[in-house]
């Protein structure tokens, strides 16, 4: 008997069943939309989709009439900028400041507690305090990202390293090697591609610490834009911003995972998805 | 078997008649109910009446008198409550005269400024941070919250030194973070409102350089409503208008009950009396409801609204399918500025006149 948990889809309909549910999604949005334009057709909280590519040519292909800059890749570069200063800076500390806490007990009592502890505070909630210290320049704003992913990513790294079998540590020590080779040569191998995946789990916090960042204070930059021109409702700008850092998300996940996959084969061999 | 099928049935038929009976309640309640209309507000040293008028009853009393409903709703962000109003969450909401133009109307929601409330008479400033002149301004980083009356006020004050946007650096910065932003170093000036300005001046070393008093009523605060709904049922602009001028005489003057009114207005707004009526003191209140026609009635009114078009359209807040600065109309009692057949903000001095001559 033919049971429905025992079929599966030829590509081509799998492929059509995971468009169906966005090209409905963007037919009621459609629908929606006609029907609020029909009413009013000034109306900017669901602009046709025509307004949508009037925004984008006009915010990506067009210069600016204030400052002569094409502003969606001047915010865009401004982002990334951030977003990659911030996520870079994490990672390194936390590469550096997680193996050493799963590694070195010494190192670990007194900073395994205060990391916890660090990684408890909302940072959103000492916005106020990140200024005063940091200023309002781009410092706050990298900052605010690296006080917001960098603890967890320790956190995470150093349970890694702590996972790691004790044997082959051992194993080390027995051959010689002295505690800096043993990090070098057996740990820090196998922390790597770990360490990629705690990137890519922190990257969807990261942008929303970056978003809020340049929410508070900014001059240029993705999450500036959209604050900024929610002011007046342009929808027609703030949809296609949305999509558009959806887009930066979603190929940085993918870079990073291609980069995992070539790097350390061995690893994704283990784990079954390589 | 008959017995099985017999108590869903039942079931069945009870669960129905309650369904029905409590939807013929609900079409029963609303058939003899009256029209409820929401009006959206802000704190705001000129729009903290509304929260007295409808804690005091005031409001509820001039809406029961002309038989209709009206909920008094608190939006915490100002610039959502508009776009609420915008997408026709609210019948009626406070806002500057530059909100009203660059957010409902250039979204095409015909709206009419029903009564004009105050102006800002140095509520709003540009503070710099030493001893230091506006013409000093050149060259510096400003910030303040981009597109809204603080950068409209710099502009103007820029325009009084003969010096142009492109002469400093605007820095869009949250309203709820200037002030801590303004005890960094490498924050230099700002332009803000109050209660955030009185804050900033009370710091050492500031100077207030420039502030709305300077261009007296160029900043107004309105209280807009839905053309369409205010012209269905005109009985929500008189029982606004009436609500609002009995908020008016309760609270100016020194009696009892005008202290308490502006106190319970003053811990509304996270002040006390003494701040509460240090921030009246900035502000141009129209108590008097032939004040208030008289402004509207002036031609200085639309001359103004030529002045915040055109700001508006050289920032783009006109939206893109603007062409100059006249796109949208804007109709004063003293004439109609820009597109005749396009007018989407109305001042109308109808309501408050009325109330002038207690025909309420």
């Amino acid at each position: 008997m033919t049971r429905i948990i025992n079929k599966k889809p030829s590509r081509f309909v799998r492929l059509m069943l995971g468009l169906l549910p966005f090209l409905l999604l963007i037919a009621l949005y459609m629908a929606a939309s006609q029907t609020r334009l029909a009413d009013n057709p000034n109306d900017k909280l669901l602009p046709a989709m025509s307004s949508f590519v009037e925004a984008i040519n006009r915010m990506a292909f067009e210069p600016s009439k204030r400052s002569g800059e094409y502003l969606m890749l001047a915010d865009t570069v401004a982002s990334l900028t951030r977003l990659a200063l911030g996520v870079g800076i994490s990672a390194l500390v936390a590469l550096m400041v997680g193996v050493a806490n799963g590694m070195v007990p010494f190192v670990r009592a007194p900073l395994s507690p205060l990391v916890t502890a660090i990684s408890l505070i909302p940072p959103m909630a000492i916005l106020p305090i990140l200024f005063i210290v940091f200023g309002l320049g781009e410092l706050s704003k990298v900052m605010l990202i690296i006080i917001g992913i960098c603890p967890i990513m320790i956190r995470d790294l150093q349970l890694r390293t702590d996972a790691l079998p004790n044997e082959q540590i051992l194993k080390a020590q027995t051959l010689g090697a002295s505690s800096w080779q043993t990090i070098i040569a057996v740990v820090i191998p196998q922390i790597l591609p770990k360490l990629i995946e705690a990137v890519r789990l922190t990257l969807g916090s990261a942008w929303l610490f970056l978003i809020a960042a340049e929410a508070i204070a900014a001059t240029e930059g993705l999450g500036y834009r959209i604050f900024l021109i929610r002011r007046y409702l342009a929808m027609d700008v703030i949809l296609p911003y949305v999509l558009w850092i959806s887009v930066l998300a979603f190929v940085m996940d993918w870079l990073l995972r291609k980069l995992s996959v070539h790097a350390f084969s061995w690893y994704h061999k283990t784990q079954g998805d390589a | 078997m008959l017995k099985l099928i017999k108590s869903p049935l039942r079931t069945l038929a009870v669960a129905a008649t309650i369904v029905s009976a409590s939807a013929l309640s609900i079409v029963s309640a609303q058939a003899d109910d009256k029209p409820t209309y929401k009006l959206a507000w802000t704190i705001y040293v000129g729009w903290m009446p509304w929260d007295y008028g409808a804690a005091s009853g005031i409001v509820d009393k001039w809406a029961d008198k002309y038989d209709i409903n009206i909920e008094v709703v608190q939006v915490n962000d100002y610039i959502e409550s508009i776009n609420q109003y915008t997408a026709g969450g609210f019948d009626a909401t406070v806002m500057t005269n530059m909100d009203a133009l660059t957010i409902p109307a250039a979204s095409g929601v015909d709206s009419t400024a029903l009564i004009v409330g105050d102006f800002s008479n140095g509520n709003d400033g540009v503070v710099l941070k030493g001893d230091k002149a506006l013409a000093d301004i050149k060259g510096e980083k400003v910030n303040l919250v981009e597109l809204s009356v603080s950068h409209y006020l710099l502009a103007r004050a820029l325009e009084s030194v003969d010096l142009k946007e492109r002469d400093i650096k605007v820095e869009n910065t949250s309203d709820a973070d200037l002030v801590a932003a303004f005890t960094t170093k490498d924050v230099t000036a700002v332009t803000t409102w109050n209660p955030l300005l009185s804050e900033i001046v009370a710091m050492p070393d500031t100077n207030m350089v420039f502030d709305s008093s300077k261009i007296p009523g160029e900043i107004i605060d309105l209280l807009v409503v839905n053309t369409d709904t205010l012209k269905q049922d005109p009985k929500l602009g008189k029982a606004l208008t009436g609500a609002w001028y009995e908020i008016m005489a309760t609270m100016s003057g020194d009696d009892e009950a005008a202290m308490k009114a502006r106190a319970f207005m003053a811990e509304a707004s996270g002040t006390d009396l003494a701040g509460y009526d240090a921030q009246l003191a900035s502000t141009k209140m129209f108590y008097q409801p032939q004040d208030a026609v008289d402004f509207t009635n002036s031609a200085t009114l639309k001359s103004t609204m030529a002045k915040v078009a055109e700001f508006s359209h050289h920032h783009g807040l006109l939206g893109e399918g603007a062409p100059d600065a006249s796109f949208i109309g804007i109709e004063t009692p003293s004439g109609v500025y820009g597109d005749s057949s396009n007018v989407k903000l109305r001042f109308t001095a109808e309501y408050m006149d009325m109330a002038a001559e207690g025909k309420l």
